[in-house]
Parts: C-alpha cells; sequence; structure tokens
C-alpha cells in the first residue's frame, strides 16, 4: 500500500474522531440553553464536558496539520476555497472557548447571558458549517486547472449543501443529548433521556432524505449503483440500532451506536471520495486526488512513523482522562457564587 | 492596499495577538508546577493556595492563547496558500508535530490538573502540571522549527515548483532554530516570571497576604534573574547565526548601509530609507563586531554592498527590508532585556538586604515592568519576520508571492477587520478577568472544584 492511502485513511480517522468528540460537545453547546431549567443547570451541562471540550479540539488542528503535511494542495485548496466559511468557523469557535472559560467568572445575568449566546451559537454555527463543507466537497466544486476553488460563497452556500448542514447538526445534537444522559443526574438526564427519544424520527427523516438526494447531488454513489454498499448500510444499522437502545434506556449503548454512526457516516464520504480528495466540477482531470495532492514519499514515510508511535499514545492519555471523569456531574457538585 | 498587504496586516496582527499570550501561558505553567512541587514537598498550605492562585490566573490566559492559536493554523491556508502549496512537504511537518505531541498533551493534561484537586493521587496531580509545562514550551519548540526553516532552508530540494524534504535531520536540528528556540522560550520564562513578581509585588504593596506574596515574590525572582542572564546569552548567539545565514537582516538590524570592519554598535541614527543614508549616529566602537562575530576583527557587510550581491544572486529587486521598523524593535528589545536583568538583580539584592518586603519604589516598578516582555516578545519576532522581507521563504519565495490568488481583496480586508476588532474586545476582558481575580489574594481553601466552569 503507499503512503498516500496510509495518510488518506489517518486524516479520516483523524476527522471521524474530531467528529464523534467534539460533536458531542457541540451538540451539548446547542442543547444548553433549550435543556436548562436555570443558571445551575447551565452550569452542570458546561461542566459535563467541562474537562473535555479544548482536548476535542484539537482533534482538529491535528487534522488540519496532518492535512497540511501530508496533502499541501488539498489543504491549500480547501482552506483557501473555503476561506469565508472557515472564518466564521474560526470566530465561532473563538466565541465558545471564551463562552466556556468566562461565563461563568461572573454572576451578573447580563454576562452570563451574553456568553450563553456565544456558547450555542459557538456550537451551532461550525456544526453546520462543516455539514456544508463535506456537502460540498462531496458535490464536487469548481476548481481550476490551477487547483484553485472558483466558486462564490452562493455557490458554497446552495440548498443541498445547507441540508448538509442542517443533518450535521441535528446528529451533534442527538449525539449530545445522548452525551448528557451519560453525564447528568436527576431532572437533567430525564429531559436529555427524552430529547433523545423524541429527536430521533424526525432526524431520521431529514437524514434519510438528504441521503437520498445524494444518488443525484454526490459523486458518492457514481461507483456504487443502486444499492448501498457496506458503509452506508452499517451506518443505517448503527442508526437504527441507537433507537432501539435508546427505548430500552440503555442509554451507554445508544451512545456508542451514536458515535458509530458518526463514524460510519464520515467513512461513507471518505470512502466515496477515495482517490479524490476534492473532486472538480469542472473536469475530472482538475480532481485533487491523493497522488496530486501529496507530500513527497520521504516527508509521507516520517509522518508514518510520526503518527504510529505519538496516535495511540494519545488515545491512551485521552482516554485515561475520560476514565478520571467518568462520574456524572450533579447539581450538588457547582460551587455557589 | 494591494491583497498581499492587507494578508501581511492580518498575520501580524493575529500573530503578535497571540504570542501576547503564548509567552505568558509557557513561563506561568512552568512558574506554576514549581509552586506545585513545592506544595508538593513541603505539604504547606501557602504553596498550595499559590499554586490554585496563578493557576486560575494562568487559565484565563491560556484559554485565549488557544483560541487564538487555531486562527494561525487555518490561515496558512486560506491566506497563504501559493506559500502553503510551495512549503506544505517540509513546513507542514512541525505543525503536524506539533498538534500531535504538544497540543493534545497540555491541553488533556490542563483538564486533568484543573479539575484533579483531591481526585487524583498527588504525585499523578503534581505530574500532570508539568506535563502542561512541558506541552506548551515543547510546542514553541515546533513552531520554531517550522520558523526556522523560512529563515535558513535546509535539508530540501526544489521539484515541480516546491520544496520537498530531503534531510529530515538538517531541518530538526537546524542551527538558526536551536538559538531561537532557546531564546524564545527563555524569553518567555522571563515574562512568566515578571508578570509573577509584579502580581506578587502588587498584593504586597497592598498588604494582602504580604507573608504569603512574597514566598512567590522570591520564586519569581530567582526564576526571572537567570532567564533574563540566559536571554542575553542565546541572543548573541542568535545574533552570530543572524550575520551568517541573513546578513541583510543583520544589516538593517544596525541602520549599516556601508560595510565595516571592524563594526560599531549603532546606539542612535536617523534613517533615510529611500536615501539609503544615516545620519546623527551615536556608535559604541568594535560592538557589533563583538557581537556578530565575538571577536575584534571581523567585517560586518552593509545593505548596499548586500543588495549588490542579492541582485547578483536573485535577480533585479529590492531585497533591504523596512529599515526603520527593524533598526528600531532591535534596539528597544535589547534595551528591554538589558533592564530586565538589572531590574532582576536589583530585586536579588534587596532581598539579600532583607529589604524587598519594605521597598515600595521597587514593588511599585515591579508592577509596570511586568508588562514590558510582552512589548519585548513582539518586538523580537518583528525584527526576526520584518527583517526577512521581502522573503516568505528565505531565499526561496518572496512574500508578494505566497498569498492566495483566490481570495478577494474585500474578504480578506473585511476578515482582518473583525479580527482586529474581536481581539481587542476578547483582550480587554480578560485583563478586566485577570485583574478582579489576582485582586482578593489567595483563595480560601475548599475541597469544591476548584474550578467549575
Amino acid at each position: 500500500m503507499d503512503f498516500q492511502v496510509i495518510w488518506f485513511v489517518l486524516i479520516a480517522v483523524l476527522f471521524i474522531g474530531y467528529f464523534i468528540l467534539e460533536g458531542f460537545d457541540f451538540g451539548v453547546g446547542i442543547l444548553m440553553p433549550l435543556i436548562s431549567k436555570d443558571d445551575t443547570d447551565r452550569r452542570v451541562v458546561i461542566n459535563t464536558i467541562g474537562p473535555f471540550w479544548d482536548g476535542n479540539e484539537v482533534w482538529l488542528i491535528t487534522a488540519g496539520g496532518a492535512m497540511f503535511a501530508a496533502f499541501p494542495h488539498w489543504y491549500a485548496t480547501l482552506f483557501s476555497g473555503f476561506y469565508i466559511p472557515l472564518f466564521l468557523m474560526l470566530v465561532a469557535l473563538i466565541l465558545r472557548a471564551v463562552g466556556f472559560e468566562f461565563r461563568s467568572k461572573k454572576k451578573e445575568v447580563w454576562w452570563r447571558r451574553t456568553f450563553d449566546q456565544f456558547i450555542f451559537w459557538g456550537s451551532l454555527i461550525p456544526a453546520l458549517l462543516w455539514g456544508v463543507a463535506f456537502t460540498n466537497i462531496v458535490q464536487g466544486l469548481p476548481i481550476g486547472a490551477d487547483m484553485n476553488f472558483t466558486g462564490n460563497l452562493l455557490h458554497i452556500l446552495n440548498p443541498y449543501a445547507l441540508l448538509g448542514g442542517i443533518v450535521a447538526v441535528l446528529m451533534f445534537v442527538l449525539h449530545g443529548a445522548l452525551f448528557l444522559s451519560l453525564r447528568t443526574t436527576d431532572k437533567l438526564k430525564e429531559r436529555a433521556e427524552k430529547a433523545a427519544s423524541v429527536l430521533w424520527v424526525p432526524i431520521a427523516v431529514i437524514t434519510a432524505t438528504f441521503a437520498i438526494l445524494g444518488y443525484w447531488q454526490t459523486v458518492l454513489f457514481e461507483g456504487l449503483g443502486l444499492v448501498p454498499g457496506s458503509f452506508p448500510t452499517l451506518a443505517i444499522l448503527s442508526f437504527i440500532s441507537c433507537f432501539v437502545f435508546i427505548k430500552l434506556k440503555m442509554q451507554g449503548y445508544a451512545f456508542a451506536a451514536m458515535a458509530g454512526t458518526i463514524l460510519l457516516g464520515t467513512a461513507v464520504v471518505f470512502y466515496g471520495l477515495f482517490p479524490n480528495v476534492m473532486p472538480s466540477s469542472l473536469d475530472a482531470a482538475y480532481s485533487l486526488t491523493v497522488y496530486n495532492a501529496s507530500s513527497s514519499q520521504l516527508t509521507l514515510k516520517i509522518m508514518s512513523i510520526v503518527a504510529l508511535f505519538f496516535v495511540p499514545i494519545v488515545m491512551a492519555y485521552q482516554g485515561w482522562s475520560y476514565y478520571v471523569f467518568s462520574k456524572r456531574v450533579s447539581r450538588d457538585a457547582i460551587p455557589r457564587d | 492596499m494591494e491583497l498581499v498587504e492587507i494578508a501581511r496586516w492580518q498575520f501580524g496582527i493575529t500573530t503578535v495577538y497571540h504570542f501576547l499570550f503564548s509567552p505568558l501561558t509557557m513561563g506561568l505553567a512552568v512558574l506554576t508546577a514549581i509552586l506545585h512541587t513545592f506544595y508538593y514537598r513541603t505539604n504547606s498550605e501557602h504553596y498550595k493556595l499559590l499554586t490554585k492562585y496563578f493557576g486560575k490566573l494562568f487559565i484565563i490566559i491560556f484559554a485565549l492563547g488557544v483560541v487564538t492559536g487555531i486562527v494561525l493554523e487555518f490561515q496558512f491556508g486560506m491566506a497563504w496558500s501559493e506559500y502553503s502549496r510551495f512549503v506544505g512537504d517540509i513546513f507542514g511537518i512541525p505543525l503536524a508535530i506539533e498538534a500531535l505531541m504538544a497540543f493534545f498533551l497540555e491541553s488533556t493534561f490542563i483538564a486533568v490538573w484543573l479539575f484533579g484537586w483531591g481526585r487524583l493521587p498527588k504525585g499523578v496531580h503534581l505530574l500532570s502540571i508539568w506535563l502542561v509545562a512541558l506541552g506548551s514550551n515543547l510546542s514553541a519548540l515546533w513552531i520554531i522549527i517550522a520558523n526556522a526553516w523560512m529563515q535558513v532552508p535546509l535539508g530540501y530540494v526544489l521539484n515541480e515548483g516546491r520544496a520537498e524534504l530531503s534531510d529530515f535531520v538538517a531541518v530538526m536540528l537546524n542551527e538558526q532554530m536551536l538559538v531561537m528556540a532557546q531564546h524564545t522560550i527563555i524569553a518567555a520564562f522571563v515574562t512568566g516570571g515578571l508578570f509573577m513578581l509584579g502580581i506578587s509585588a502588587w498584593q504586597i504593596l497592598r498588604k494582602n497576604q504580604a507573608d504569603i506574596f512574597i514566598k512567590s515574590a522570591h520564586i519569581a525572582l530567582v526564576f526571572t534573574t537567570v532567564s533574563a542572564l540566559l536571554v542575553a546569552t542565546t541572543g548573541h548567539k542568535h545574533a552570530q547565526h543572524t550575520v551568517k545565514n541573513q546578513p541583510m537582516k543583520m544589516a538593517a538590524m544596525e541602520g549599516l548601509w556601508e560595510s565595516e570592519k571592524p563594526a560599531s554598535f549603532s546606539l542612535f541614527a536617523i534613517i533615510d530609507q529611500e536615501n539609503q543614508t544615516t545620519r546623527r549616529e551615536f556608535k559604541l566602537p568594535y560592538m557589533l563586531t563583538v557581537l556578530a562575530y565575538n571577536n575584534l576583527t571581523s567585517e560586518v557587510k552593509g545593505m548596499k554592498e548586500l543588495q549588490a550581491e542579492y541582485e547578483e544572486a536573485y535577480g533585479p529587486g529590492n531585497y533591504v527590508p523596512p529599515v526603520n521598523i527593524v533598526y528600531w524593535s532591535f534596539r528597544l528589545m535589547v534595551g528591554l532585556g538589558m533592564l530586565f536583568i538589572l531590574f532582576g538583580i536589583g530585586g536579588l539584592v534587596l532581598w539579600w538586604r532583607n529589604e524587598l518586603e519594605d521597598n515600595r519604589v521597587y514593588l511599585k516598578l515591579a508592577t509596570v515592568v511586568m508588562f514590558l516582555p510582552l512589548l519585548a516578545n513582539s518586538l523580537g519576532w518583528i525584527v526576526t519576520e520584518m527583517g526577512r522581507q521581502p522573503w516568505i521563504v528565505y531565499g526561496l519565495m518572496l512574500t508578494q508571492d505566497g498569498v492566495s490568488p483566490n481570495v478577494s481583496r474585500g474578504s480578506m480586508l473585511l476578515t482582518t477587520i473583525v479580527f482586529t476588532l474581536l481581539y481587542g474586545i476578547l483582550a480587554a476582558v480578560a485583563v478586566y478577568l485577570v485583574h478582579r481575580f489576582a485582586r482578593p489574594g489567595v483563595p480560601e481553601d475548599s475541597e469544591k472544584m476548584m474550578h467549575a466552569y
């Protein structure tokens, strides 16, 4: 196997890790104002992801860095092409992080309300934009012979891509609700369970619509024909099992099934793209592939050794930190102002 | 303004802003770890309270360092896509390793440390803050490996219009990198040290828990003074590499148009870049030769001679960086560095004489001096980056060729303005919060969550 393929898989893994982990903390951020009855509730909700959200975000930074190192043209085309959406995402991520850090540092209502808005929008906007961005990629983009994106913002914000954004938001909200049901107690836990239970059906309908339209709208199914392949089938099964576990009140399994759904859904995207990374809608010859967008063999080889060494270590200690903070957060744990 | 100029302003503003916070977190992480170690070894309540106190201030600053750092990583691809295509094969490696090796470490263990009071075995808890300190300083090391390659490109071959890696070890062990890294990281220790000293001095002045804060003042003083001396020695080494690898930058740092042998160090000058002259100069004879070569006889080349050499090597063009900015930034940085050394030694002398606690003048000065390293750090980077112009990668790629061709001026301008305003507001909020949390002094100890969102 070439190093290009290894790195394509690794970048897929990094994005999968990012969407599974940051996915639930985006969901928690969006649910925070909706599911809380008072300020203490809000603080409980935020503290469920307190020790994790920053580490989760590093998955994105690593995916970005790995893309830069392994596929410089992919990185350059994607980031310059999506200039404004990524700018909005950066602003949202900044406000969100500041929201977490600063909101409870003062007790005035206006102060907390302001930062609560940052947390809500700062979680919703990046989730939406990731959906929009990946939908655009699988739709194919106007990429010219010089590898540069030639479209404009309206092109990126096309209706199908916006639907993709909504699907991403809803998936993350469900994921977040399930996470909350594992990390909270009493009434909050009940509300989180209820949210997950109510939300599943509408989300399934919207996602199914999105997936079926994908036959016409995206490059993903071109090679597949009518019957979906293994990854889509497993993704559907995983999502259905999530529903079953929710109804059986087996929240841990439901959360795992939801993580599986995100994993498999992202895998559908990456598997369907391969060997392209950014298909051009102007001319297939202009598409960026793992081969014409990649770094040299030496760079890929060195990076492989580095990744082989560090990725397991990172996963081990990050996993350990989840174990250390596995205790549920109750209202009593919140210090009084 | 041209697209490339707006992009440069954006990069300058976002990077300088980020680097107000990064050195503070690098230095404070180490100092907080030292305080925690004192607590671990002595079991003294004072050190525990100090650890928690400075840890709380640390986390506010850390948060801003983190969020402004993501912007930088994205910015290469967003605003400088041609640069990214050209250098990705080499420049991307340290960036990816930085994330894998350093960012995960600091972001995971900062949470473990903050939320870990009372939940973890004491040794593990202490280890976690040291891992944060290690992570934040490692991240500086990797980004400097990346930057050093832009200053002194090594270990590459040009292939299909881009620089490709040919020798990994040469890139990793670039001599320029080694001196830059030492100089930058130790300067961050001075930054953290003077911050801790300033805060402690402020509390002693206010007679608020002076018996506790004198301890952190002592630790900060020793730490700062040693670091400040090392910043000077590593800075000297840095200059010796610069004159060898980037003679034009060195000449600009001195406003030196004509070559001199031996060269004198300029203290004050009025530089006219257009007419390539320098007037009303005060000089220290021999001193530039000492700075650049550590002897009394060598020649330092002037910008006119170098411009001619560069034109021969790279074709017609203007290869002189903006001299005034580089010259004055360098002067001011060196001056501040000297001040920090004197200030540190002065404090140690007062401590030796048992007068530190009562010397109100010194304590008041400390509350002002604590802000100056932020300026000195920025000036250092301005010298390094502006002094490299017109190159983005020295001798290989011009800055104007690195910018994204498909981003409109309007987008670039709009985003630059929004980042600037947003960062301005964030800075104000951060200063307000640090002040608010610093003011009451060390907290009453409780076993409730030390850090709850």
